[in-house]
């Protein structure tokens, strides 16, 4: 085993045990976040949908789940359940398109469990779609659902490139809102220019901590933290060393 | 759960740890997710095709399309298993339909970023905008040459390579560190089965 995967896998270990303690800790405390904008709009969004009755779409993106950005797919699988169940009182399921497969399949199952409103408003298996496979050919797809589905807003959550452009602009011409995230450096430069609530960054991980806390997320979203100070540190720390001449 | 949370750590280790049965499994495991894409990329396309009937048949808006879409769909699977994907009829297909439509997509989105651009300061009239905008556009002239001047000297020697390799190249570095460390977590939360993309509701229904 060389360093560097040694050096991996004591940061998956460390991470592993600092959210199980964290995890168990704050079962008996709640947690205070900051305010992140997007998921305060967020949770009007959907409230609004309900007493519309109109539909909000979830847009998982382009990306797979046997790919390096399957990451973010899941963060916008998990948010999608979460939307699902809060938008249970409503007769309109949200919509959630993507593009890939594996990933409008499990789209499907979240919005088919019993938790959400399958039950009162009943399954409707094309409320997740798959809309195309290259980016375009997803942009293209998803067009025509922002444009004549009765969507009030949109949610962004999954990998999406450059083709968030077309999202953003499509959102603006139906008059309705857009936020969300990628974890696309371009697709988040488009997205702080276009969206009205973009997320920037991890924020996009922190979905379902924010939507519906549970010890788990809570506790992940504070281990994010703790590493990301060990990183600025470590970074300070190999700053001043080059400085000091030791590296 | 259980045997989701044991496949996963079983391509977890394997990455870290080089012992030959871990390796043996790992891959094995991977060549099975290949394969359930595969089957999972047919029932999405099954899914597309509900989609697009039920419009049809329900005479919404954009029904035209619909059949397009499904016409060409049909005709490039049955070509796609007939001629084997790598046939030249299919890479005509490809690079006659597919690619110049992608393209000019592309193309379209020169003038939606632009009007984007100047949509920003309408809708946040604050520094972070104005910034944002002073950028690009620095970035812009320091870029693309400008007839019958060239390039402009100290835009495009100085500014845009300190911004382009200093400071976006510093922010980008941070944005991708966080967005490392946000994708270590949500790994962790599938693996510990906090997260359930699969299967149940793992609340249980709370609310």
């Amino acid at each position: 085993m060389n360093w560097v995967k040694l050096g991996g896998l004591g940061i998956v270990l460390f991470s592993t045990v600092l959210i199980t303690v964290l995890a168990f800790l704050r079962r008996k405390s709640t947690l205070v976040f900051r305010d992140i904008p997007t998921f305060t709009y967020l949770r009007k969004a959907i409230g609004l949908a309900v007493e519309e009755g109109s539909h909000l779409h979830i847009s998982l993106g382009r990306g797979g789940l046997a790919t390096p950005q399957s990451a973010v797919e899941l963060a916008g699988l998990e948010m999608l359940r979460d939307v699902n169940e809060l938008t249970a009182d409503s007769d309109q399921p949200p919509v959630a398109t993507s593009g890939d497969g594996a990933v409008a399949l499990l789209s499907q199952n979240a919005l088919s469990i019993p938790g959400g409103g399958a039950l009162s408003r009943g399954y409707d298996p094309t409320a997740a779609r798959l809309t195309g496979l290259t980016p375009f050919s997803y942009a293209a797809g998803v067009l025509p659902v922002m444009q004549d589905e009765n969507i009030s807003a949109n949610v962004l959550m999954g990998n999406l490139g450059v083709e968030a452009a077309l999202l953003t602009d499509a959102a603006e011409r139906s008059g309705t809102s857009i936020l969300g995230g990628s974890d696309d450096l371009s697709a988040q430069a488009i997205l702080y220019g276009n969206a009205q609530h973009p997320l920037i960054g991890e924020e996009v991980y922190a979905a379902g901590a924010y939507l519906k806390p549970r010890p788990f997320h809570t506790a992940s979203l504070t281990v994010q933290d703790i590493l990301r100070w060990l990183v600025v540190i470590s970074i300070l720390l190999g700053a001043v060393l080059k400085l000091a001449g030791v590296l | 759960m259980a045997i989701a949370i044991a496949t996963g750590l079983i391509v977890l280790l394997g990455y870290f740890i080089d012992i030959p049965t871990l390796a043996y499994l790992n891959s094995t495991i991977l060549n099975w997710v290949i394969i359930l894409a595969a089957l999972a990329l047919f029932i999405g396309l099954y899914n597309l095709l509900t989609v697009h009937i039920s419009k049809i048949r329900t005479k919404e808006k954009g029904g035209l399309y619909s059949i397009i879409l499904i016409v060409s769909m049909l005709i490039t699977l049955i070509l796609g298993l007939w001629l084997k994907p790598n046939h030249a009829v299919l890479g005509v297909l490809f690079n006659a339909v597919m690619a110049p439509v992608e393209k000019s997509l592309m193309a379209i989105m020169v003038i939606t970023l632009t009007y984007a651009s100047f949509r920003l300061l309408r809708r946040s009239n604050n520094i972070l905008s104005l910034i944002f905008i002073i950028t690009a556009l620095l970035i812009l002239l320091g870029t693309a040459p400008i007839p019958f001047i060239g390039y402009i000297p100290v835009i495009g020697d100085i500014i845009r390579p300190f911004i382009a390799q200093v400071l976006a190249a510093a922010g980008a570095r941070g944005i991708l560190i966080g967005i490392a460390l946000g994708a270590l977590t949500t790994g962790l939360r599938v693996l510990f089965g906090a997260d359930q993309p699969y299967g149940s509701d793992p609340s249980g229904g709370e609310k």
